[in-house]
């Protein structure tokens, strides 16, 4: 611990199943926690202040965003980033191979953002309608892909979890 | 010439488009990209992912004054805060840079003042002050707060349409506020305007608008002493004039510099050039010794990073009974704000010669002139000359409605067709491959223009406002004079057979990674996935990307060096087959003897035999397998579009919806539709963000009004329209016959989405010509209309 550390909370929390421990200034956003210290480097960001959605991770299976939460508010909590919903042998999750299906994405900087943002949508609302899936991506922002294929991507992503669902109950 | 177009299933946006005639194995055809697999994976590298042993980070005091002296600065306070290892001004570096040249500005640019930081008075607000450098961000951040700073205010120069009148001086040094200005009268209008049959005059105006990538701007600098060399990390399209301005400022050679390029999260114009803050940091890590990272807040990327689109056109045209343009007199002003980037306030030149665009214009007589004012300088942003195409396309709406003329028409009657090409503009552009009057036709129909009408008639009698819009434009591309004017590529085939392909790119979303593996792949006749590219440290010298470029540039450099190496692979694989070389074909990374598929060699084989067995290679052949070839590009490759889009006005709220957006383009032969498409996409929702949303203001006494993303208002999936796309190909004489179709998108988008509205407005006597049509500016229009 070095005297900086010193006083400073503990937090442990896990992060993509590995349990993680620190000890950091209270004012240390999650964002930066997980950037830093746990190196899951997908975290981005793209404003600090909450509007663009390039930070989100799931916490307890929830979609937030990362530069808003102190770290030391995911105490005890499960953390999962886009590292994270890959299996373990590096196969895409159907939302990752939708992006990549749609091109949905160009410079991939909003990417983990949207991936983790839909992946919480489609296990809420596995059968969503267009007018659903613009409303649910509109909290999320990209300056490169014009949104064509991102929405493409949710669509083959919906329908994909849906046959999978059916075919193997 | 080719033609195609898609329905509109939002499922099939990236499949579907039949491959065009030059198609290969991989060009031509939707392959899926390289660089999806890390980054939908979350293992993209960005700037900001990049630590080193020791590394410190920097953060800067920026102005809260648009212009005033200042008084005192003290930065005692914050230089003996625990952690911090520097708090740099202007006295400690500015002594190092004489100015902010790039390499390609142009000689009669009025040259901007080469303050690093500020040097005893602000200029704008976000104008950088001093650089604090500390073991951490929070803690550089914590230094910020304990710089003492006292100003004295001064009253500022805001208003760009009075900047040049202005008793106040943005750059004292220059002794005007005036930058580069222009003229180029034709005495023969005169006459023209006199007797023509209608003479329209209109000013245009464009707000503030920023680039605005996800990522904002960014660098890591390590500099070791002992060693002379300097690493950089970079957010950048433009790797080695990185390099260019690293060596430049601190005075070393370029190849003590080695750029690390990663993936960088999207630019649009905003990370071609260096300016103060990453000469600031270069510096600061030069003194330092130590690697000193600097990541961009968005707060700064709003404030201090370049913005666009700060342009007015007057435009003024004469046109017969039949709607013939007979000829037209232009005056723009931009504002270069303080410390315009790079070559951006020239871009006046450009959009002068581009103003004719797709149409027979005989005569144009011109006047420019760019100002500084006490805001964040000015740009490049996708099609940085984008306002010729909306003034123009503007102008053509209203001259048709004062014929009482529809637009569509009107078009037709002007637009430059097949059998008048080669074609020379007004402007001395000379076009030869485009097909403006066939983009029109398709888009025409692709928006179903004809039923539209019936359609509108019987919208408005039941008092809905619809409207449709038009746009057309060339799209000059690939610009190949001084420093743009080549790029080189090296192309290796290594000892195992796999390919290396180094070039001075710079993508930052354009999926060369892809798009350059396809042509190699193809060029060679080996498969895609056994091409891998490199950029950065180690490759040829290379402007960049930028400008739609990389395709025809890069692409011709990598497709000359990839066809000196099959040829090699072919003189190798015979000697080795004993056949002759004319008879060896290379073909998913076998040479074989054509017609005896079964007397093979792998191009592995091949490349052993190149560094491993020299003894095996036939006499003449050198040994290795890689070759370097510079591509010399034409000077301008043009691309074409025509937009057309049918948008609803809620005359209650005032909000523009719309309804359908189609665009035809012609780039020339597509090395990958779906990334076509993206990129118009992508650059669409720009240019009806730039007609519709984004603004970026500053109230009277210069403070920025747009600082957070809230404030910038950007449009997201809830409201953009589901595109569809139309290609006429129209190969262009460049090798693979491509063109460049980066920007088109933003450029042809804001006239389109403007004019749909205008046509919405029409019945209410409503016509707008000043960006943003937010919801405010419309219901204030409707109203004002209804009260006359
Ligand atoms: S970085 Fe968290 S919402 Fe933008
Ligand atoms: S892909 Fe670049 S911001 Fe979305």
């Amino acid at each position: 611990m070095s005297d900086r550390d010193r006083g400073h909370p503990e937090v442990s929390v896990s992060v993509n199943g590995a349990p993680r421990r620190a000890v950091l200034e209270a004012r240390r956003t999650l964002a930066d926690f997980l950037r830093e210290e746990c190196l899951t480097t997908s975290v981005h960001l793209g404003c600090e202040h909450g509007v663009c959605g390039a930070c989100t991770v799931l916490l307890d299976g929830i979609a937030v965003r990362s530069c808003l939460l102190f770290a030391v508010q995911a105490q005890g909590a499960e953390v999962t980033t886009v590292e994270g919903l890959a299996g373990p042998d590096g196969s895409l999750n159907p939302v990752q191979q939708a992006f990549r299906d749609c091109h949905g994405l160009q410079c991939g900087f909003c990417t983990p953002g949207f991936i983790v943002s839909v992946t919480a949508f489609l296990a809420e609302n596995p059968e969503p309608t267009l007018d659903e899936i613009r409303s649910a991506l509109s909290g999320n922002l990209c300056r490169c892909t014009g949104y064509q294929g991102i929405i493409a991507a949710v669509q083959q992503a919906a329908a994909q979890t849906l046959k999978r669902e059916v075919l193997e109950p | 010439m080719t033609r195609g177009y898609r329905s509109p299933d939002p499922a099939a946006v990236s499949t579907g488009v039949e491959a065009s005639e030059a198609a290969g194995r991989f060009v031509g055809q939707s392959v899926k990209r390289v660089e999806d697999r890390r980054l939908v994976a979350g293992y993209g590298q960005y700037v900001d992912d990049v630590r080193l042993p020791g590394m410190l980070h920097a953060a800067f005091l920026r102005s809260d004054l648009a212009r005033a002296r200042v008084r005192r600065l003290d930065t005692t306070a914050a230089a003996g805060l625990d952690g911090v290892v520097a708090v740099l001004t202007a006295e400690d570096l500015n002594h190092y840079v004489d100015s902010l040249r790039s390499s390609v500005n142009p000689p009669d640019l009025a040259i901007v003042p080469g303050h690093v930081l500020a040097p005893g008075d602000v200029r704008f607000v976000g104008d950088p002050v001093a650089l604090v450098v500390a073991e951490d961000r929070y803690l550089a951040e914590d230094a910020l707060e304990l710089i003492d700073i006292d100003y004295e205010p001064l009253a500022p120069v805001v208003d760009y349409e009075q900047a040049a009148g202005s008793p106040h001086l943005v750059h004292p040094e220059l002794g005007t506020n005036l930058g580069a200005s222009g003229s180029g009268p034709d005495p023969g209008l005169a006459r023209v305007f006199e007797s023509a049959h209608l003479v329209v005059t209109e000013t245009f105006h464009q707000q503030r608008q920023c680039n605005m990538p996800m990522e904002t701007r960014g660098l890591v600098a390590h500099w070791q002493r002992h060693a002379g060399r300097l690493d950089l990390w970079a957010s950048t399209q433009s790797p080695h004039e990185l390099a260019f301005t690293a060596a430049r400022v601190l005075q070393i050679g370029e190849h003590q510099v080695r750029v690390h390029m990663g993936d960088v999260g999207g630019a649009f114009g905003q990370k071609v050039y260096s300016g103060r803050d990453e000469m600031a940091v270069l510096l600061a890590a030069r003194d330092l010794g130590r690697a000193v990272k600097w990541i961009e807040d968005r707060r700064e990327n709003l404030m201090a990073s370049n913005s666009a689109r700060v342009d007015r056109l007057t435009v003024t045209m004469a046109v017969d009974a039949d709607g013939r343009i007979l000829g037209a007199e232009i005056d723009h002003l931009s504002d270069s704000g303080a410390y315009p980037l790079g070559g951006a306030p020239a871009k006046s030149a450009q959009l002068v010669s581009m103003f004719p665009g797709p149409y027979r214009i005989p005569r144009l007589g011109w006047s420019t002139a760019t100002v500084f004012t006490n805001t964040v300088g000015r740009g490049a942003y996708r099609g940085p000359w984008q306002m010729e195409t909306v003034g123009r396309e503007m102008m053509i709406d209203l001259a048709a409605q004062r014929l009482g003329m529809d637009p569509l028409d009107f078009r037709r009657r002007n637009v430059i067709e097949r059998a008048e090409l080669p074609h020379t503009t007004a402007t001395g552009r000379v076009y030869e491959q485009i097909s403006p009057a066939e983009t029109l036709e398709q888009a025409a129909e692709m928006i179903g223009y004809h039923s539209f009408r019936a359609e509108q008639a019987e919208a408005r009698a039941r008092g809905r406002l619809l409207g449709l819009g038009l746009s057309l434009f060339i799209e000059p591309t690939s610009m190949g004079r001084g420093a743009l004017g080549a790029e080189g590529a090296v192309v290796r085939v290594e000892p195992d057979g796999t390919v290396t392909v180094s070039m001075g790119t710079g993508a930052h979303g354009q999926s060369l990674e892809t798009t350059i593996a396809q042509v190699v792949a193809d060029e060679l006749g080996v498969e895609m996935e056994r091409v891998i590219l490199r950029q950065g440290d180690g490759t040829p010298y290379g402007f960049g990307t930028g400008g739609s470029r990389s395709a025809v540039i890069a692409g011709g450099a990598a497709r000359a060096a990839a066809s000196e190496v099959r040829a090699r692979i072919g003189r190798i694989a015979a000697h080795l087959l004993e056949a002759a070389p004319e008879d060896v074909i290379v073909d998913r990374g076998s040479a074989f003897v054509a017609g005896t598929p079964a007397r093979q060699v792998s191009v592995a084989e091949v490349a052993d035999a190149a560094y491993r067995r020299p003894e095996s290679l036939p006499e003449g052949v050198p040994e290795g397998l890689e070759h370097t070839a510079r591509y010399r590009a034409p000077e301008v490759t043009h691309s074409n579009a025509a937009h057309a889009c049918i948008c609803e006005i809620d005359s209650g709220t005032g909000v523009v919806r719309i309804l359908k957006y189609v665009v035809s383009e012609d780039c020339g032969n597509m090395v990958n539709p779906m990334i076509v498409e993206g990129q118009i996409a992508g650059g669409v929702v720009q240019g009806v963000g730039g007609a519709l949303y984004e603004w970026a203001p500053y109230d009277a006494d210069g403070n920025p009004r747009a600082t957070t993303l809230l404030d910038y208002v950007m449009p997201t999936a809830a409201e953009v329209p589901i595109l569809e796309h139309g290609h006429v190909v129209t190969p262009s004489d460049t090798p693979g016959g491509h063109k460049g179709v980066g920007e088109g998108g933003a450029i042809g988008a804001p006239a389109c989405v403007v004019n749909a509205v205008n046509d919405a407005l029409g019945p209410l006597g409503i016509r707008l010509s000043r960006q943003p049509l937010t919801p405010d500016t419309i219901i204030s229009a409707i109203a004002e209309a209804e009260s006359r």
